[in-house]
């Protein structure tokens, strides 16, 4: 599956865009994504942190990804 | 029960504006939080800060934090304003205000509120200095 990825702050930049097209294997969890994003971003492994939202909510690590989903990279937050 | 007045908004924010919408008869007590753009950090001058929010998610997760708030406290009213775009020294980026029947209730809801919303909320600032800039946080 094809998953088109937000990215926002920092992990835009690093990603060049502010939607990024990711290809996993369907059934993917989480946490191979971050593998796969970390693989085709390094610069990603050097920030202090980052999470994975899945339609809007924070994901835990194995929870799976579903074509459709909407996913998005969220670096450290800074609000405030 | 709680009202909440949640809002992400890229127009300036109003201090009083938002006082007047937590005020009402039964509280006794309003508390605010008015976060604004410092002119330095760690010694560089600031000129601006630029903000961007996941603004649907960053709602749902400042309504969370005003539920969360609300069940810990016997809260009237919470409200949580956040600006997002290009920011200039002693703009506001950010207003809490809560109202309460007494004021313990309204001091430790507001400081829980932005003290969460700084852990939480997928918004994200970009300190540009005179020399460079950077995203706040994001590197150790």
């Amino acid at each position: 599956m094809t998953l088109n990825i937000f990215a926002f702050g920092i992990a835009r930049e690093i990603m060049g865009g502010a939607a990024i097209g990711i290809s996993l294997p369907e059934g993917s969890t989480v946490e191979q994504l971050i593998s796969v994003l970390k693989g085709q971003f390094p610069a990603l492994s050097g920030l202090t942190s980052f999470a994975i939202a899945v339609n809007g909510k924070y994901a835990n690590i194995d929870d799976h990804i579903s074509p459709g989903d909407e996913v998005a990279i969220i670096p450290p937050v800074s609000g405030g | 029960m709680t009202t909440y007045d949640i809002h992400i908004s890229a127009a300036p924010l109003d201090v009083a504006q938002c006082i007047a919408g937590v005020m009402s008869p039964q509280s006794g007590g309003i508390d605010i939080f008015v976060g604004t753009v410092r002119d330095s950090t760690k010694g560089r001058k600031v000129l601006r800060l630029e903000f961007e929010a996941y603004e649907a998610m960053a709602l749902s997760e400042m309504q969370k934090i005003a539920g969360s708030a609300a069940a810990q406290w016997p809260l009237h009213a919470m409200l949580i304003h956040h600006r997002t775009g290009a920011l200039q020294v002693g703009d506001i980026a950010v207003i809490i205000a809560v109202s309460a029947a007494h004021r313990d209730a309204a001091f430790r809801a507001c400081r829980y509120a932005i003290d969460t919303l700084k852990q939480t909320v997928p918004i994200w600032k970009k300190e540009v200095f005179e020399d460079g800039e950077i995203w706040v946080a994001a590197h150790p």
